[in-house]
């Protein structure tokens, strides 16, 4: 906005000491910023502030908009919420599913972008493979819930497999047993989640200096120390950023867990977010949901608060 | 071109977009104006998710035959699958802006009542001296009705005639006793075969009222004492424990903790169990995608020795007439219409359902004889569905659905997961 201002016309630049000018132009000029802002300023208003301001408001009054007259009850229902052992296994599960879906998306993330990296390949062997490693980012929430839950049915193509390999000599229920729910969800979405870091790291290794590498090797470095001397601080800021972003995106995982388990067996699928929506609209208790909701929201606006000052300390 | 006329350029597509979505805003309030006086032209709007599952043109048909017979007035059909049709409904109880007819199903009906939502057909009926007892079922919350039915589907049970036989089993089972043995048959015959399937699944929990509840109801049994959660009785028990003892047996599909209702048809579909309970819809359905399956359709087996009229879970196509409606006469007009005699007898053929009126028959003459045999079983049964009416039923259903989930995983009895459902009803009640 500042170069805008800069920018602006000669003729009001400046005039001699002895003339005054008129106050519209003085206004207009004033005001400009104000209106090249004002779309985006009330876009933000309205589809962000007014409605998280509401489910903000809602947290702090008895059921809502099933109950015509609500009234302010203070944090009782922050109190109902934390105090709610579902909600309990609900973070458990949450923190389980991201902190190993993060995990993994990295680590096979780096090994796909190093192998699609490496010098031996020749470039369409690599672009083939780059195309077959990114499919499953390509594929829509349903569409991957859809093909596990069959894959995955007791009758489906996976039992086969194993059973076949002679691996199991029992059919196994991956999504319907208690014991092996939460591992094949996180499964599933960490393989539907990795070639986005896939890709972002081959573009980060396609940027290293090659000197680098020679220096290394001159000063004698083996093929490890390489990695953790040169490839690895080079990719630092990339893997934090999008580190972050994974716990923030695998966090808000609502979709992907509802069509697959919907939070079951028993609740050992139980995330925060479909606990919010069960709480909306299965029990319509709308209060209730919209606290879980700011919960979800004070944890989530913890992490982009560090994103951001990560982001801020690399500029 | 400059930074200045790209700026401008900016702005003004900006600002049309804002002008669009405020515009876009304002107008979803607005109604369109229709007028009440007597002799007018009154325009209904009619929300419901059946225009969809008919075939093309069939409920405006039968509305056009309405129109004409009332000149005055004019029918808008806002048709929607269900899943979108419910947001809507439900969004329009919130804010006061329901459709003056709206499609309910039986579970939304506490809660809209609740809401002061859905008008009292009661005393709708006795003002314009409606005679109730042609109609098969009312939904009444407090002694007033709320709903109608206007088509019920009933969940016989299926069964697999070849797989049956195969097992050595020459006719459905009618009994527990027989239908425990007849799975073990059936589950006996090795290749991943099962004797019955159960949906379990929690995101979508109507397998407690269709597979699990059907067992308690079709020997007379209820779960409910004065309109109150009574889950501990002895009926619900030892349907429970049936239930559980077919788990323990080994003869339930395997994948029931997150099965869908759409998994059972299609476990069933391929082969692959001997007996399932469903909804008659899917008659069809089955018959299409595996032509070469030959099965039968029979009364869901009731306890040894039990002689009483069997219930038959069902599911409806409710109607009501929202409060905030400003032409609830003509409104009533069209449900009583829809609940005529011939009216009803036509919709109940084109869904290949049942008739919410007690006069009409459905012309079975074009459809599958299975059709006119299941009319014989619900005839000679009652139709049973206490989730109907009660207040959050989806919850109910999950709350009753993990607790069957633990007992069913050894992880507490039949006696504790009932008492904790139990407790988690009332809570809810």
């Amino acid at each position: 906005m500042s170069a805008l201002a800069q920018s602006a016309p000669p003729s009001h630049r400046d005039p001699a000491p002895t003339y005054r000018r008129p106050l519209w132009p003085r206004v207009q000029r004033r005001i400009t910023p104000y209106l090249y802002l004002a779309p985006t300023v009330l876009l933000l208003v309205v589809l962000m502030l007014l409605p998280i301001a509401m489910v903000i408001g809602y947290s702090f009054q008895d059921n809502v908009i099933t109950n015509p007259n609500p009234v302010f009850v203070g944090l009782d229902n922050y109190v109902k919420v934390v105090t709610d052992p579902v909600f309990f296994t609900a973070v458990k599960n949450t923190a389980y599913f991201t902190g190993v879906s993060v995990a993994a998306h990295m680590v096979l993330g780096l090994t796909f972008a190093m192998m699609l990296n490496s010098p031996l390949l020749k470039n369409r062997t690599k672009a083939l493979f780059r195309v077959v490693y990114v499919l499953p980012w390509l594929f829509t929430v349903a569409i991957i819930a859809v093909l596990w839950r069959m894959l995955l049915n007791p009758n489906g193509v996976v039992n086969y497999l194993l059973h076949t390999l002679g691996l199991i000599h029992q059919n196994v229920e991956w999504l319907a047993s208690p014991a092996t729910a939460l591992h094949a969800v996180t499964f599933i979405n960490i393989w539907a989640g990795y070639p986005f870091f896939m890709v972002s790291l081959l573009a980060g290794l396609q940027g290293i200096p090659k000197d680098l590498y020679e220096a290394a090797t001159v000063d004698g470095a083996n093929a490890v120390q390489k990695f953790r001397n040169v490839t690895l601080p080079q990719l630092r800021p990339i893997i934090i950023s999008m580190a972050l972003l994974d716990v923030i995106w695998t966090t808000q995982q609502f979709a992907l867990i509802w069509m697959t388990t919907g939070g079951g067996p028993i609740n050992v699928t139980e995330m925060l977010s479909t606990y919010t929506y069960k709480l909306a609209f299965s029990s319509y208790k709308f209060s209730l949901a919209s606290t879980s909701a700011v919960i979800v929201l004070l944890l989530s606006m913890v992490l982009a608060f560090l994103y951001v000052r990560h982001q801020r300390s690399r500029d | 071109m400059s930074n200045g006329a790209r700026t401008v350029r900016g702005l003004l597509v900006a600002s049309g977009a804002v002008a669009l979505a405020l515009t876009t805003a304002c107008s979803g309030s607005s109604n369109p104006a229709s007028t009440s006086a007597s002799g007018e032209k009154v325009t209904l709007e009619f929300a419901q998710w059946w225009e969809p599952e008919l075939p093309a043109g069939a409920l405006q048909g039968v509305i056009d035959d309405f129109q004409k017979a009332n000149p005055n007035i004019t029918v808008k059909l806002l048709s929607g699958p269900y899943a979108s049709t419910k947001e809507q409904v439900v969004a329009g109880a919130a804010s006061g802006t329901m459709s003056d007819v709206v499609g309910l199903d039986g579970a939304w009906v506490s809660d809209f009542t609740k809401q002061n939502a859905i008008t009292d057909l009661s005393a709708l009926m006795k003002d314009n001296g409606y005679d109730d007892s042609q109609l098969v079922s009312q939904v009444a919350i407090d002694g007033k009705t709320r709903m109608i039915p206007v088509v019920n589907f009933v969940y016989p049970l299926f069964t697999n005639d070849d797989l049956l036989s195969q097992a050595g089993v020459s006719a459905p089972p009618s009994t527990r006793s027989q239908f425990m043995d007849d799975a073990k048959k059936v589950t006996a015959l090795g290749n991943n075969t099962a004797g019955w399937v159960l949906p379990l699944s929690l995101d979508a929990p109507n397998g407690v009222q269709n597979d699990v509840m059907s067992w308690v109801w079709a020997s007379g049994g209820s779960m409910l004492k004065d309109g109150k959660p009574d889950l501990t009785n002895k009926a619900v028990t030892s349907g429970t424990q049936f239930v559980k003892d077919l788990w323990d047996a080994g003869v339930v599909a395997q994948g029931s903790f997150t099965m869908k209702e759409q998994d059972k048809v299609e476990e069933f579909t391929n082969g692959r169990v001997g007996m399932m309970i469903d909804s008659l819809a899917h008659i069809n359905l089955i018959k299409k995608e595996n032509p070469n399956l030959k099965f039968s359709i029979s009364a869901i087996p009731a306890e040894d020795g039990y002689t009483g009229a069997r219930g038959i879970p069902y599911a409806s196509w409710g109607i009501g007439i929202a409060e905030n409606s400003k032409h609830k006469a003509e409104a009533w007009k069209l449900v009583s219409y829809l609940m005529s005699k011939d009216v009803n007898s036509k919709l109940s053929t084109l869904a290949n359902a049942f008739p919410g009126n007690k006069e009409s028959t459905p012309d079975f003459s074009n459809s599958d004889p299975l059709f006119s045999k299941a009319f014989d079983i619900y005839k000679a049964g009652t139709p049973a569905n206490e989730f109907v009416g009660l207040p959050v039923s989806e919850q109910l259903m999950r709350d009753y659905g993990e607790q069957l989930q633990l007992a069913l995983n050894g992880d507490e009895s039949v006696s504790d997961a009932l008492k904790n459902a139990q407790a988690k009803w009332v809570a809810e009640f």
